[in-house]
């Protein structure tokens, strides 16, 4: 008992000095390593691991143009400043530039929005940023990932480095705000639309400014946080290794949403606990990752399919919606039911409802396989307005027509007579 | 008890409809607690049926679980047991069985259970005429970890007395009782295992580290005692809820690789295979039935467990989850369960005796694992099987004594329970219990022999 005692007391003085350099002070203990290291070395290592991640991988071709993924937060501001650095003392040859995306909900993006502006154009004094300067991020590109846990620390501010600022809005992108998009759907279901949009959102503002590759401050404590859910959740097929990365981008979007609008208490409690983990022990987090990329998946585990969306082609590892709401297939073929009711007209009413119903069912199907998500909201959000439109000149069409035949009733569905009768209120 | 509704009793929810019970409200059927059915049941007479039986309820006793009465609610549960006991083959006649008694109501159920199998084998065979096939034997294992806590010699005999009670009480069918406290495990010789395994335990310095390993020294143990006795398989009471626990515990503790291992019904990779029968059943309808059936339970003062460790924050974790949600815990170990298992994860036919007739045979799941069978290598701390990196570590260096130690152990108990220091390392191996250090020897053994 006595040795040990004596051995950590010495153990104690010596971590008083930077294990790497051996001359400063020491100022943070590092999860990833449990070094005690001062902050300079602190910012070659963690600069290092990065740069030896890009390499590795071979993530960047010279002469590419990258769009850094900017939120505002610490991941991506700490993000911006080590591309930069790392830019110019390596020579990658990268155009950089950050990226950001608006979504249009009036004063939720303002303040970040107005921190990237920030730090896009002060060179100096920002000891604002100072605050959130305390993670430590990492660039991730594609598939790629390092494997670096937050460090509690605050350092000093980095010089601004000073980044072009590109801000892409959900109305560029979609032709709607969000708030416009809540105009229209309601309150109820929007956080389908803001969910599905983010996700794509950076790949469609990229593509918008023809970058060639993004960077995002994804770390490892939001595939840690990843792994867990998965787990709750019952979703092991995700865990495969492949899809990881690229599924921990699409929880994230969801998960800054998640805190404001839809309360989702075991996201909550995993937040919470991974935060008490790191606490406990700090290299938790990056066995979580380890854990997760080990994990001996049964072959024979469903994946879901992936391929690329027809309508805005260059998502090609966006997940395909397959399983497709009934009410979207519904919407569709009233849809087609209403348009083959104002084209038909010539024809029989009957003959023709029925051989587009059958189209219509088909092309939902049709569609379902080969829309994104995203496209495909997009698509219902488009004519979800037109069919209002379409409902009620269907209704002054039938009106005519029944005055027209007189007795004859037309055969369709009961959506169809409950739209009618709308159409006449209307009228 | 508020665990209606979730995924393994929605099952039975949904039974009455086609067993007559049609009359019934549908409210009724998914209420959450007992006490807005016995609510109910003052009220109506056609609500107060057993949704499962459809029987009145007798005078005094009420719904337990689901709309279930107390005895639909026993076989309910019993019925989970025998399936994951046949479905497994589990136990055989051949077999004879040792129950690891903890004292808490996943191991008393166990018994309980493995008891009444027993008996109901005993009485076919006092029917049948031949007598020839053999009824499984029983014994009750009780391992003594009182040197982790403090527990005054006074009350440790009391709980002996009562341990004995238990078992003496479960006739027929006779039952040996074998209560080793866990130092005798790193016993050596006349060697006193008390102060070598304080010392063991004091050179492991991270709290859920400490937890684990004591966690397998029980296991060796229990293993002991199987080998000693020539017990043939060892009962576990684990139930979803511990298993779920280990599921998460395991993935925080990177332990991913070897998880499966882990939460399957059988674990093949000790010398006596461990089985695991109430994998399905949770914790709280577990102690329902103790509560019912009046099975007694210890209290024994648990482990001085340090609110550092990360397996009480892992507890505490899935309690708000499963309080949230109460499939929650089912869902967990469902996920596990997509993990493809090993290939000690069953039992091989070939192993069992041909004499037996084939009614009374075990029927073998023929589970298709698809990968090579190839021989794994285990951790000597934890007896996780080790993933091909670290496999690709433990080939570069095998020099000294204390390599192929530390060689032989998974990233998670190298950082948990390994000390840093050389020094205190070697003295932390030199106090190491008897049969893992053989084991050790054994695998360098085989390596040195394969090459």
């Amino acid at each position: 008992m006595g040795d040990s005692d004596a051995s950590s007391r010495s153990k104690r003085a010596a971590a008083r000095l930077c294990s790497i350099c051996n001359q400063r002070q020491a100022a943070l203990k590092r999860p990833k390593t449990l070094q005690q290291i001062c902050k300079e070395c602190f910012y070659i290592v963690f600069e290092d691991e990065i740069h030896k991640v890009i390499m590795d991988n071979n993530l960047f071709r010279r002469g590419e143009r990258v769009a850094v993924a900017a939120s505002g937060g610490k991941d991506s501001t700490v993000l911006a400043y080590v591309m930069s650095q790392l830019n110019r003392r390596h020579n990658y040859g990268l155009d950089l530039f950050l990226l950001s995306v608006d979504e249009g909900i009036t004063g939720y993006r303002d303040d970040s929005l107005e921190t990237v502006k920030r730090n896009e154009i002060e060179k100096e004094g920002m000891e604002e940023k100072q605050m959130h300067w305390k993670n430590e991020a990492l660039p991730l590109v594609a598939n790629a990932t390092a494997k670096i846990s937050t460090s509690h620390l605050m350092l000093e501010p980095p010089e601004g480095y000073g980044l072009p600022l590109k801000v892409v809005s959900y109305k560029d992108l979609y032709g709607w705000t969000m708030d416009e998009i809540v105009k229209a759907i309601g309150l109820k279901n929007n956080c389908t639309f803001c969910g599905v949009f983010r996700r794509q959102a950076l790949d469609r503002g990229a593509a918008l400014m023809k970058a060639d590759k993004i960077v995002t401050g994804h770390n490892a404590d939001d595939i840690a946080e990843t792994v867990l859910l998965n787990i709750l959740r019952g979703d092991i097929a995700r865990l495969n290794a492949e899809h990881f990365y690229f599924v921990s981008s699409i929880l994230s979007a969801d998960n800054e949403c998640a805190g404001i609008y839809s309360p989702n208490a075991y996201r909550g409690f995993a937040r919470e606990f991974i935060k008490d983990l790191e606490r406990i022990r700090p290299r938790a987090i990056l066995d979580i990752i380890r854990s997760g990329e080990n994990f001996r998946i049964a072959t024979s585990t469903k994946l879901p399919e992936q391929g690329t969306c027809e309508r805005c082609g260059y998502i090609s590892s966006q997940e395909f919606d397959l399983i497709n709401s009934m009410i979207d297939r519904i919407a569709n073929v009233e849809l087609l039911i209403a348009e083959s009711n104002l084209t038909g007209q010539a024809h029989s009413q009957e003959t023709i409802v029925m051989e587009n119903s059958i189209l219509a069912v088909q092309g939902a199907e049709s569609m379902a396989e080969k829309l994104c998500k995203a496209c495909m909201l997009l698509e219902g959000l488009n004519r979800g307005l037109p069919k209002l439109g379409i409902g009620r000149t269907r209704g002054n069409n039938d009106l005519k027509k029944q005055r027209e035949h007189g007795n004859s009733v037309p055969k369709i569905t009961d959506s169809n007579l409950q739209s009618k009768q709308c159409g006449s209120l209307d009228f | 008890m508020a665990s209606c509704g979730s995924a393994c009793d929605q099952s039975h929810c949904r039974r009455p409809d086609d067993s007559g019970g049609a009359e019934e409200d549908v409210p009724e059927r998914f209420s959450a607690s007992r006490d807005s059915d016995t609510s109910k049941t003052a009220g109506g007479g056609d609500l107060a049926r057993c949704s499962k039986c459809g029987e009145e309820p007798k005078a005094g006793t009420h719904r337990v679980l689901n709309g279930m009465c107390a005895s639909c609610f026993r076989s309910y549960l019993y019925g989970k047991f025998k399936l994951a006991v046949s479905t497994n083959a589990m136990i055989s006649p051949t077999d004879k069985i040792l129950v690891a008694f903890s004292g808490g109501p996943g191991s008393r159920v166990a018994l309980q259970f493995v008891h009444e199998m027993q008996k109901k084998s005993l009485e076919s065979w006092d029917a049948s005429k031949s007598q020839s096939f053999p009824v499984f034997g029983v014994g009750v294992a009780f391992v003594d970890e009182s040197i982790s806590s403090v527990i005054p010699s006074p009350e440790l005999d009391r709980i002996f007395k009562h341990i004995k009670l238990i078992v003496s009480s479960l006739v027929p069918g006779h039952k040996d009782l074998h209560i080793a406290p866990i130092e005798d495990v790193c016993s050596m010789g006349s060697d006193d295992g008390t102060t070598r395994l304080n010392k063991l335990l004091n050179s492991v310095s991270d709290a859920t580290g400490k937890e684990d390993f004591l966690d397998h020294l029980c296991m060796l143990s229990l293993q002991k005692i199987a080998l000693d006795n020539g017990y043939t398989k060892l009962v576990i009471g684990s139930c979803s809820s511990t298993i779920a626990r280990h599921v998460i515990s395991a993935t925080v503790k990177g332990q991913g690789y070897s998880l499966p291992a882990d939460v399957q019904y059988v674990d093949a990779r000790w010398e006596v295979p461990v089985v695991l029968p109430l994998r399905d059943c949770l914790t709280d309808e577990l102690s329902l039935l103790c509560q019912l059936d009046g099975l007694e339970t210890l209290q024994l003062s648990k482990r001085p467990s340090s609110s550092n460790s990360i397996n009480n924050l892992v507890s505490s974790f899935i309690s708000r989850l499963q309080d949230d949600n109460p499939a929650r815990e089912r869902t967990i170990v469902r996920t596990a369960e997509k993990l493809k298992p090993f290939g000690f994860n069953k039992f091989v036919e070939n192993k069992y005796h041909e004499f037996i007739p084939s009614r009374l045979r075990c029927k073998f799941q023929n589970t298709n694992n698809g990968g090579s069978d190839l021989a794994e290598v285990f951790c000597t701390f934890c007896m996780s099987p080790l993933s091909e990196s670290e496999l690709h570590d433990m080939h570069g260096k095998s020099q000294t004594l204390v390599d192929t130690f530390t060689a032989a152990c998974c990233q998670s108990c190298s950082f948990q329970i390994l000390p840093k220091e050389s020094e205190s390392l070697q003295h932390f191996l030199s106090f190491l219990p008897q049969s893992m250090t053989r084991k050790v020897a054994d695998s360098t053994l085989e390596q040195s022999l394969l090459r």
